[in-house]
């Protein structure tokens, strides 16, 4: 580790461009508090975003540095495998999101997805999707930080509790003086840093090895393929079937995520319109089936690089074990002059950054609205809830920096990282998709569902992790890996949820028709709004998003 | 937000001042090294990727500010 944290120690230009960020968006913050007066300036970024910067924002709420530096270390090691991440398991969902459920999250005015869950079901299933979210979100956040700390710490020898401080309360700082706005206004940066400072890796490695097609040539077979290997679990670096990508990733764990995790939703609701906010997730998914471009290239060069010894190129080793982390890292110190490394320094901090803006921003509005003024203080009053958010900004930043700590003294619990996800979204979608689809689901349905759904997935992780039963019972196949248990108890814990609101529904009281209007497909009437030219419809960019998306699959079939 | 209120400038705005003022570093480091022939020890140092990447921020920064400074 001492080795590459000299090799890529950092110049006063690389200090000069990082200390140039943390300005900007300290600086962004004070200058928009002004604009921030209401709660729903706070909450809600006044409602006043287009849609180009509801879906850039969308898209790098979830493009944090973690992702980077992971899905680039699982190209190096499963190959083209880790595009579905990019495509099967994100594309379909984002179009789904914005062509059929957006109308009802964004006309029923709700502020928050637990908000949609206490008018189409009721008060207690809000609460408990409230409380399970928030204790998520404050997880992921704590997680994250955690992460950051030890990625600075290990690529470039910052001091774990320093830089951990630093970026903490520099967060804690623009989100409470101005809510989401700032929290979107430094998601844009990052997603322009993040480009600028990371593609260039990607484009130099083309020139070093020769081109795109030598860099195809140069890997195995198998790790240029996206569908043509996974009939067999065994002939796949994942392995794992194309059942369990589609169920799994594509169907469970995708729409779990991108159509019901109010972090995501919650920039689309920013929108200033219906129709923006339709445009939102569709536009974010011609940018997210670009990301390839930068982890999945780079990936595949470390791959051809460490393979030929010419090139003087091997990933780090932790402790005996390869740490496929570092890929992305050591291919900027091989690549970025100084200042193109503070740049791709910034890159990272600004996707650390802004990912934890993005948590504590959902967390401050699902904890305001959904558990205190929903539990504790029914008659709040705007000021009140204003105030209550910048309080929880400040809350949720302490309790992730505890969590920190506590992820620091047991460092397995990153490995919780993706199993959180299918214990919350993943019966949230089952919720979802029956509440906006089906009149007759009934409140009850809905919340012992939601209950069994997410009970059923957290004991399938113990049952799991205890060794109480095999693995192979959940991924149905004698070859198996950590990533196929994930995708298939995603899965099982969304078909469950799936089955028992509906037989709960059939025995109890369903919500009369009027109480749903708005809410549930069928007794909405359609809002047809002004007629705009076909290139402005959502569904033509729909349909466009999903040609290119066939047509890529099609390609590295 | 009162209409008194100087209005909010847009995202882009500021965008475009992050790239001008990063890339505007990135290429004077460029331009030092061009100039004083330091030698770095990074792959495909030769083709001075600073100079150029950092030119093309410059650009793009400057095309994002001038086009929203006026806060439309």
């Amino acid at each position: 580790m001492d080795v590459l944290a000299k090799s890529i120690g950092l110049s006063f230009v690389d200090w000069l461009i990082i200390a140039i960020y943390f300005a900007f968006v300290i600086g962004i913050g004070f200058y928009l508090k002004r604009y921030t007066k209401t709660a729903d300036d706070f909450f809600l970024a006044g409602r006043k975003s287009t849609s180009w910067v509801a879906g850039l924002a969308f898209l790098s709420a979830n493009l944090g540095a973690l992702e980077l530096l992971g899905m680039t270390g699982n190209t190096y090691k499963y190959g083209m495998y880790v595009a579905h991440f990019y495509w099967i398991g994100a594309i379909p969902a984002m179009i789904f999101l914005g062509v059929y459920m957006m109308p009802f999250y964004y006309s029923s005015r709700i502020k928050s997805v637990p908000g949609y869950l206490k008018l189409r079901f009721d008060e207690k299933t809000r609460v408990l999707n409230g409380f399970s979210f928030a204790i998520m979100t404050l997880l992921v956040s704590g997680i994250n930080l955690y992460a950051m700390a030890l990625v600075l710490h290990t690529f470039l020898g910052w001091n774990w509790d320093a830089s951990m401080w630093a970026s903490a309360l520099t967060v804690a700082l623009y989100v409470t003086l101005s809510g989401l706005v700032s929290a979107i206004f430094t998601e844009i940066i990052q997603f322009f840093l993040i480009w600028f400072g990371l593609f260039l890796v990607s484009v130099l490695g083309i020139v070093d090895i020769g081109s795109i097609h030598e860099i195809f040539r140069r890997i195995p077979e198998a790790y240029s393929k996206l569908w043509s290997n996974s009939g067999d679990p065994a002939q796949n670096g994942m392995a794992i079937t194309w059942a369990g990508i589609v169920l799994g990733l594509g169907f469970v764990l995708s729409f779990g995520y991108w159509t019901t995790d109010f972090l995501v939703v919650q920039r689309a609701l920013s929108a200033r319109n219906l129709r923006s906010a339709r445009n939102t997730p569709i536009l974010a998914s011609f940018f997210k089936m670009a990301v390839p471009f930068i982890v999945i290239l780079a990936g595949l060069i470390a791959l051809v690089l460490a393979k030929d010894p010419k090139a003087a190129f091997a990933l780090l080793q932790d402790g005996g074990k390869v740490n496929y982390d570092s890929a992305l890292p050591l291919l900027i110190a091989r690549y970025y002059p100084p200042g193109l490394i503070g740049l791709g320094v910034t890159a990272l901090l600004a996707g650390f950054m802004a990912g934890q803006a993005g948590n504590i921003s959902a967390f401050n509005t699902v904890w305001t609205y959904d558990i205190y003024q929903s539990v504790f203080n029914k008659k709040a009053s705007p000021l009140h809830l204003l105030w209550m958010g910048r309080m929880a900004t400040v809350a949720g930043i302490l309790v992730s920096v505890v969590t920190a700590y506590w992820a620091k003294s047991f460092p397995s619990i990153m490995d919780y990282m993706q199993a959180i996800f299918s214990w919350v979204n993943a019966p949230l979608f089952a919720t979802m998709l029956l509440g906006m689809f089906v009149r007759w689901i009934t409140p009850n349905g809905a919340f012992w569902g939601l209950i069994a759904g997410m009970g059923s997935s957290f004991t399938m992780f113990l049952a799991v992790k205890f060794s109480w039963i095999q693995p192979h019972l959940i991924t149905l196949s004698k070859v198996t890996s950590d990533m196929a248990v994930n995708f298939w108890r995603a899965w099982w814990a969304w078909l469950i949820c799936f089955v028992v609101t509906i037989i709960v529904s059939f025995f109890t009281k369903r919500k009369p028709d009027f109480e749903l209007v708005g809410l549930v497909k069928g007794l909405t009437p359609q809002t047809l709004g002004q007629p705009v030219p076909l290139h402005r419809k959502p569904e033509f960019w729909a349909v466009l998003s999903l040609i290119i998306f066939i047509l890529l699959n099609i390609y590295f079939w | 937000m009162s209409d008194g209120e100087k209005k909010m400038k847009p995202i882009w705005y500021f965008v475009g001042l992050i790239l001008l003022a990063m890339g505007g570093v990135v290429f004077l480091s460029g331009l030092y090294t061009l100039i004083f022939r330091v030698q770095h020890k990074t792959a495909l140092a030769e083709l001075h990727p600073d100079l150029w990447w950092g030119a093309i921020m410059v650009i793009v920064g400057i095309i994002f500010f001038l086009k929203n400074k006026t806060g439309r």
